[in-house]
């Protein structure tokens, strides 16, 4: 029995990477691929958080500043090293990542030693830091933002090519994801989610977790952010840094299942496909905030589990029904 | 001491009187609910807005809007908490207060910006526009007024608090949520008022806020940045350290905005927040776990 179950969910596996992996090439509208694009860098973006947030328990509402320092590294570099478009710009994104994960030990090193509200609370203000640092460094160009190199790739497989890098940044951040939460660092990780002073008492060191899971999550966060600004081929302070970035992943996240590890996959597919259709249809920003924010409630309200955890459960439950039922008639 | 610096400090203590008033609103909601609301920073340029309209179109003056926009706001504050605070779970019932508030706070800005667009405004009256000459500079009378709108609401709040039956249990509530159940205090009745009370003052905040400045539905963030930084300072749940941090904070601002630039003066906002957090967790103000957390 549990040998099929592995085998089905390898199956599963393979199938969502073959979906991954093919369908820039069968849905190659531009459009089309630009959704898959930011639905890619979303799922990256909210596992990332997950990974951190939905196993410590410790709501950050500060990613923003790993995806605008990702971006801005890139954007930076490129500049200084006066970089043409091509793959080479690419060559820039894992370096967007270490920046990010450098940034992440201060950040952490101050906003961990607070617990629960007060800890959402100074992320929410060190990020405005960064957001003011963007708009008013001169390194960064202000609020007249920078621009990144123009890849002078035709039309045709143009947003593949960025499609495909975030995907592989994907794949390796799912792989991250699932090696933490089969490992005995993410037991630690949940043990400081259900009681923190305990598990110190009982030996983890929850300072250290804490910071590694907040560097880790912040790398491919950096790395997607990178990504981000290469295709969009200029960045603006109030992009880069968005306050509704932060609340965005974290929404992905707790609609799919905090903690899960298909949850913020399943959060990021919908909401940020939901988001990009908004966009493209009207112009005006306040519809799709209020659209937005009522989803939001529904989840957090009505789902609060999420959408993979209440499936989940039913699951077995149906299952259980129909087994005593057919016993029943038997 | 130039004069600019004398003008720093008054500029900081008269709008500090007013942040004052809108992070009592805030930490008042806290200390009876644990929540975090979010969208008091989007309730005051709700606030801002409803005087604009009331302004603009029935021609009333400022001060006469916040007969309406008062009340207004006291029964969004109530439809809000009894719609959606009232569903939150105990357990982690601060951390996901602040994802629902957020929630509200973006439906409220999206509402905004349907209806009045993303362009800036500000509120216009005769004292808006007029100064006072004191003590070598010149100062808008609405900094005046706006200052003691605020000593007058902020003394309200007080004399609601401890001159009132319903202030006793409200501070019953604040002390010990159990033990006031136990001798007969409607709590749950208790916290829907709170809630109104905290939101209603924004009202008035948020007039004296888009007489001072110019606002837009995105506004709402960079205010309740600073509110939070104020009333976590003042150590949350305490009105008095509310009070105290808005004063010293927008006195801080100012003169550092003076002294250096004020490009940078938002800046030391929340760098004095991250560095007091990191010396001392429970605020500036705030007595160590003033509630078991």
């Amino acid at each position: 029995m549990s040998g099929t179950v592995s085998g089905a969910r390898a199956g599963a596996v393979l199938a969502a990477l073959g979906i991954l992996a093919v369908f820039p090439l069968v849905f190659s509208n531009p459009t089309t691929t630009t959704i898959g694009l930011f639905v890619v860098i979303f799922m990256v973006a909210a596992t990332a958080w997950n990974a951190f947030a939905g196993l410590s328990g410790y709501i950050a509402l500060g990613h923003a500043v790993f995806f605008g320092s990702g971006a801005y590294t890139l954007a930076i570099v490129a500049e200084k090293l006066h970089m043409t478009g091509g793959w080479s710009v690419f060559e820039l994104v894992p370096l967007a990542g270490v920046v990010a994960g450098l940034i992440a030990i201060p950040f952490g090193l101050v906003a961990l030693r607070t617990r629960r509200h007060t800890f959402v609370v100074i992320t929410i203000a060190i990020f405005f830091i960064f957001q003011l640092l963007a708009f008013n460094l001169t390194i960064t160009h202000g609020s007249s933002g920078l621009q990144t190199p123009t890849p002078l790739w035709t039309a045709v497989g143009y947003n593949q090519r960025f499609y495909y890098v975030a995907a592989a940044i994907l794949v390796l951040t799912v792989a991250m994801a699932w090696a933490i939460r089969r490992s005995r660092f993410g037991l630690q990780l949940l043990a400081i989610r259900d009681d923190e002073d305990r598990a110190r008492g009982l030996g983890v060191r929850t300072g250290r977790v804490k910071l590694i899971a907040f560097a880790a999550s912040a790398v491919p966060t950096g790395m997607v952010g990178a990504v981000y600004a290469y295709f969009l081929g200029q960045i603006f302070p109030q992009f880069a840094f968005d306050p509704l970035f932060d609340i965005t992943i974290a929404l992905m996240a707790f609609f799919g299942g905090l903690g899960t590890l298909t949850g913020p996959l399943l959060g990021a597919l919908v909401l940020e496909a939901l988001q990009q259709e908004f966009t493209l249809h009207f112009s005006v920003g306040g519809l799709y905030l209020i659209v937005y924010g009522a989803l939001f409630l529904v989840v957090i309200l009505l789902l609060p589990q999420g959408v993979v955890p209440t499936l989940a459960s039913l699951l077995p439950r149906t299952r259980a029904r129909l087994t005593q039922r057919a016993g029943a008639e038997a | 001491m130039g004069p600019q610096y004398a003008k720093a400090v008054v500029d900081g203590v008269l709008t500090g009187g007013v942040y004052a008033l809108m992070a009592a609103g805030l930490t008042l909601i806290f200390g009876v609910m644990d929540i975090i609301n979010i969208a008091q920073g989007i309730m005051v340029i709700l606030g801002a807005y409803l005087s604009y309209v009331l302004s603009v179109h029935l021609g009333l003056d400022l001060f006469a809007t916040l007969v309406l926009t008062v009340p207004a706001l006291f029964v969004v504050g109530v439809t809000v908490e009894w719609v959606f605070m009232r569903r939150l779970a105990d357990r982690e019932r601060t951390a996901m207060s602040i994802l629902v508030t957020y929630a509200v706070a973006i439906i409220i800005e999206g509402i905004l910006t349907q209806v009045f667009g993303v362009s800036f405004i500000q509120l216009h009256a005769s004292y808006v526009n007029s100064s006072v000459h004191v003590l070598g500079f010149y100062l808008p009378y609405i900094y005046l007024y706006g200052f003691a709108l605020a000593i007058v609401l902020l003394g309200g709040l007080y004399a609601i608090l401890y001159l009132t039956r319903f202030g006793q249990s409200l501070r019953a509530a604040l002390q010990d949520r159990r033990a006031a159940e136990l001798i007969g205090i409607d709590v749950e009745r208790v916290r829907t008022i709170t809630f109104g009370i905290g939101i209603a003052v924004t009202a008035a905040g948020g007039m004296v806020f888009g007489a001072t400045n110019s606002f837009n539905p995105n506004s709402g963030y960079d205010l309740i940045s600073r509110l939070l930084t104020i009333v976590i300072l003042g150590g949350l749940g305490s009105i008095g350290g509310a009070l105290l941090a808005a004063l010293f904070m927008l006195v801080l601002e100012d003169v550092v905005a003076v002294a250096w630039s004020p490009v940078w003066s938002t800046l030391v906002f929340f760098a004095a927040l991250v560095i007091v957090l990191t010396f001392r967790p429970q605020g500036l103000f705030g007595r160590a776990a003033a509630r078991a957390q």
